[in-house]
């Protein structure tokens, strides 16, 4: 039996110097947060008086209250346009870039709403969107062509389209930038062969370019439904919830009941369901990638 | 017909272009145009007359000098000490082996996972217990926090080659010696792409700031733009449009003058900030 080295002993107590600070974060921050947002689901309190224990009763409010329904709904529809839209034009985008020469100027364009706040974004294009037949979008639509468009910031059926080209608009680039990566990845011979081989342009996107760019699609797509579902600045800016139920998402109802009406448990409970979607949501994806996603041995 | 399909694909990326500068070039104008015109002829282009004073008066109005110094130094104490205590705990998980490593770096893998609505309530709650309510700690705390940071600079530890660690060992470094001298060094790629990453998501950082501040003078930018435009919007674009040109073209300079590593960095880590 001999002793335990000495490098061994001191290397774990290096191991808890380093990892200490990050550490600590997580459990004050992250972790601790998180199960005292599960307790506090079960609970009714307002930060001020007693807690009291009520089961299940905040979930039970929650998926029986139409309104928060209408919320879930709303969440699921800004998904359903804006990652499909935004993730289809990011690859053409990407495509076409790829395609030419001096891509570099395009490239910065493409990116300047990424670097832009959300709340600059919502403040700009509520100038572009609102404001009626006195807005520059509606009104120049309307004197052009004499079609009234819809108010898009106050209609509750509108303003889930305008809040999807707003996002798309806003992280386009960032989709296009590691597309662009990505599609640099690919062999220019593999490309060469498949022409040589006959394929077309439509043939070669297919069966070569798809499946290759396959990982970073699927990587891009869990990101963007997480932060799809998890949207809130641009939306709280843009289209002010309060007045438009059309807008009024899960988070958005997370803040309300916690920061308007301070009521904390059904708070904690709606974030609860919002961090159960996306995790089932994520976990499909997982699922589905083994059949739609190429990784190369 | 190469040629052909240039003119073609150049057309289509030059319309994504046009269509990404409008709503720039719209705030632009917009911020020198005066109430009259805006009342008058809501529908024109162009300002006529071309008028700055909306700049000063808004200057006048809000303390945006105030709100720039808060969210600059806010960024910067969080981006110093996240890359710092980052590169640390990743250090430990890609080359001290431990027992529970594994298991360790897994629960950071799953926190990041919990979105900000989920913690929000009870760090509220555990905040104003510590007085820290209305304070910028209740921003910069929290931000440090970040297993995606663990995450990403373990990537780029793991590349740098043993070798450098052996050699310096042998002449007698201990691990912290070994992490300041070649860790830190060798991955400053990462710690660029990192920096980048954590200082948007800082300085663009809405919710928090939101749900944490309540006195104007501590206002970030984005706090700041947003309760101007919720008293003041829609009553005179022209000074709301002012504010956000104020906001948005400094980040737009600093990006351009930067645009090639920061561009390369969101490629190569493939994800932003958000």
């Amino acid at each position: 039996m001999s002793a335990e080295p000495l490098w061994r002993r001191r290397d774990r107590r290096w191991a808890v110097v380093f990892l200490a600070p990050q550490l600590l974060g997580l459990l004050v921050f992250l972790v601790g947060p998180l199960g005292f947002a599960i307790v506090l689901s079960f609970m009714e309190w307002d930060g001020l008086g007693d807690t009291t224990w009520v089961g299940l009763d905040n979930f039970r409010a929650l998926l029986t209250d139409p309104g928060f329904g209408r919320a879930v709904w709303n969440t699921v529809k800004i998904g359903l346009i804006t990652v499909p839209g935004g993730l289809v034009l990011a690859l053409l985008l990407a495509l076409a870039l790829h395609g030419v020469r001096g891509r570099t100027a395009y490239r910065v364009i493409y990116f300047l709403p990424v670097v832009t706040s959300s709340v600059a974004v919502s403040v700009i294009w509520q100038m572009i969107l609102g404001g009626g037949s006195d807005g520059i979008l509606n009104g120049t639509v309307q004197d052009l062509f004499g079609v009234t468009l819809p108010s898009w910031l106050e209609d509750p059926t509108w303003v889930v389209p305008a809040i999807a080209v707003v996002t798309i608009w806003s992280s386009l680039g960032l989709n296009v930038v590691i597309f662009l990566a990505g599609l640099a990845t690919i062999p220019a011979n593999l490309i060469e062969a498949a022409r040589i081989d006959g394929a077309g342009p439509w043939q070669t996107l297919r069966s070569v370019i798809l499946p290759l760019l396959s990982p970073t699609v699927f990587f891009t797509l869990v990101v963007s439904v997480i932060s799809s579902f998890q949207a809130f600045d641009l939306i709280y800016v843009l289209v002010n919830p309060d007045h438009n139920e059309g807008a009024q998402t899960i988070v958005y109802k997370v803040y309300q009941q916690g920061f308007r009406e301070f009521r904390f448990g059904l708070s904690s409970a709606a974030a609860l369901i919002l961090l159960v979607l996306t995790l089932v949501v994520t976990a499909v994806q997982f699922k589905a990638q083994k059949r739609f996603v190429h990784y190369e041995s | 017909m190469t040629h052909r399909r240039q003119i073609l694909l150049h057309a289509v990326l030059t319309l994504g272009g046009l269509i990404t500068l409008f709503p720039f070039v719209w705030m632009m104008l917009t911020s020198f145009k005066g109430v009259s015109q805006m009342i008058n002829e809501p529908l024109a282009w162009l300002p006529s007359p071309w008028r700055s004073q909306n700049y000063p008066d808004v200057l006048d109005e809000v303390p945006i000098g105030r709100a720039y110094w808060n969210s600059m130094y806010i960024a910067a104490v969080t981006v110093a000490a996240t890359l710092f205590t980052g590169a640390m705990a990743a250090y430990a998980f890609a080359r001290i082996p431990f027992r529970g490593s594994g298991p360790l770096f897994g629960l950071f893998l799953a926190t990041q996972m919990v979105p900000a609505q989920v913690t929000i309530v009870p760090l509220y709650i555990m905040l104003a217990k510590l007085q820290l309510i209305d304070s910028h700690l209740a921003l910069i705390l929290p931000a440090i926090a970040n297993p995606f940071a663990v995450f990403l600079l373990r990537q780029f530890i793991r590349a740098v080659p043993v070798e450098l660690e052996d050699a310096a060992r042998i002449d007698g470094a201990n691990r912290w010696t070994i992490f300041w001298r070649i860790i830190l060094p060798n991955i400053r790629p990462g710690l660029w792409t990192l920096g980048i990453i954590v200082f948007l998501a800082s300085w663009n950082s809405y919710f928090f700031p939101l749900v944490f501040l309540n006195t104007p003078d501590l206002f970030t930018i984005p706090l700041l733009l947003d309760s101007f435009n919720s008293q003041r919007g829609g009553v005179d674009y022209g000074l709301t449009a002012a504010l956000s040109a104020m906001t948005v073209v400094p980040m737009l300079i600093a990006f351009l003058i930067g645009q090639r590593r920061i561009l390369n960095s969101m490629a190569s880590s493939g994800l932003g900030g958000r």
